[in-house]
């Protein structure tokens, strides 16, 4: 990587601890935006101007790239300007369902990048001077680390974007509160889908990069190309879609049964999901500035909120499963 | 696996200590902006939108559509999350000054 970007990236991780900080004391509240602003600022213009992937080459698409950060920010700074005071926590839970939405966008790219990947041309590059293949050198032409890094990112990216737009239509009136016996169950049922199909996926990407050890010892390197499959099946492109749309699921029935006035505690859990979210595109990409803003956000969103279920004197287990007893509770001080 | 990601590993864990350390002893009227602007912070999100688009090829629609769509949004978080955040403690500003 340039060592340029390298900088960079440094200074915008800085500035996004320091602005944190900055933001926590109230004479300093308002310079501390601006700090962290600057620091995405640096870290945005760096990474189209500098980055360089494995093979060096930089980015194109540029036009694409600039025209998103325009439509982006015009739509940004209209909603925001426009936006009543009183309607201020709806619109931070709309956008942070946007950087939810992103997060899940990245990791559906990658898998369809990688879905698409030519691994006959691969392994004949790693293996075309070789007379015969040992067994042990068989290197599995995906890492395993990214495809999980993919589909973390894919589960909490839609999680926060689901929750976060129902969180939003909760505070805007749109949407009541909505409680069935059962729920509980029925949210741990797609829980365990999603670990459960997670867990299949991966090994019906794994199964397909493995050789019977009795084929291989002696093969050549191109005998062993028709011993491996090289396409992926549609299964794994099914499966990747159903854990999306259960993820999103998850998302909706997670915070559909939490009361309206417990929503901003809600909006600051999945604010801090959205930052483990980030901080997985900043492991598939190795880049410090994604990881390191993203799990400060996910360790101090996780904290805050905390602090917030503190203030109102409840406890966030109070909030999250309470919904049964504070349903009962909410519909009388409502009427 | 742990020897190569070992750097990782420790970015992962010092990160968490000061992003509990960073806003550690916070007032509780402060709790709304501070959500905001940590909002905003993890619209950082859109670096990997950009890298994604970046890379995408330029005759793959669907690449290029899922990209840009990514782009907009993580601008939208970026954009939008500082702006609300400015509006949020300019209003604080002159509440505290009244007291």
């Amino acid at each position: 990587m340039d060592s340029l970007l390298i900088i960079v990236y440094i200074i915008s991780s800085v500035s996004f601890i320091i602005g944190l900080k900055m933001l926590a004391h109230p004479e300093t509240a308002r310079q501390g935006n601006w700090v962290a602003a600057g620091g995405m600022g640096l870290a945005i213009l760096g990474t189209i101007f500098l980055y360089q992937n494995e093979q060096g080459a930089f980015l194109h698409n540029k036009v694409w790239i600039f025209a998103g950060l325009l439509v982006g920010g015009a739509i940004g700074t209209v909603s925001a300007k426009k936006v009543q005071m009183t309607a201020m926590p709806e619109m931070v839970s709309l956008f942070n369902g946007m950087g939810g939405a992103c997060a899940a966008l990245i990791s559906i790219a990658e898998f369809n990048h990688f879905a698409s990947t030519d691994f006959t041309f691969q392994i004949h590059e790693a293996y075309q001077n070789a007379d015969s293949i040992d067994e042990a050198t068989l290197v599995l032409p995906v890492r395993m680390g990214i495809m999980v890094t993919v589909l973390i990112g894919l589960i909490i990216g839609s999680v926060s974007f689901a929750g976060s737009i129902i969180a939003w239509g909760k505070l805007n009136g749109k949407i009541p509160d909505k409680v069935f016996k059962g729920q509980h169950i029925v949210n741990l049922v797609i829980l365990g889908l999603i670990v459960v199909l997670g867990a299949t996926l991966l090994y019906n990407i794994y199964a397909q990069f493995v050789v019977s050890s009795g084929d291989i010892g002696t093969l050549s390197a191109v005998n062993l190309f028709n011993k491996i499959r090289i396409r992926l099946p549609l299964s794994v492109f099914v499966l990747f879609y159903i854990i999306l749309l259960l993820a999103l699921a998850y998302g909706v029935m997670f915070v559909l049964p939490i009361g309206g006035a417990d929503m901003p505690v809600v909006i600051s859990l999945l604010n801090s999901f959205t930052g483990v979210a980030a901080a997985c595109g900043g492991f598939l990409y190795e880049n410090n500035a994604m990881m390191t803003g993203g799990i400060l956000v996910g360790a101090a969103g996780t904290l805050l909120t905390i602090m917030m279920c503190k203030a109102m004197n409840r406890s966030l287990k109070n909030v999250l499963i309470g919904a049964f007893g504070g349903s009962t509770v909410a519909a009388a001080s409502g009427a | 696996w742990l020897a190569a990601n070992q750097q990782t590993i420790y970015i992962v864990i010092l990160m968490i200590f000061v992003g509990i350390e960073v806003i550690g002893r916070v007032p509780s009227v402060l709790h709304t902006p501070l959500m905001s602007g940590a909002n905003a912070i993890h619209g950082v999100v859109v670096v990997g939108a950009i890298i994604v688009m970046g890379q995408a090829d330029p005759d793959n629609i669907f690449a290029l559509l899922l990209g840009f769509v990514a782009v907009v949004l993580g601008t939208l978080n970026v954009v939008g999350g500082f702006m609300v955040t400015d509006r949020m403690l300019e209003m604080f500003k002159g509440k505290r000054q009244k007291k």
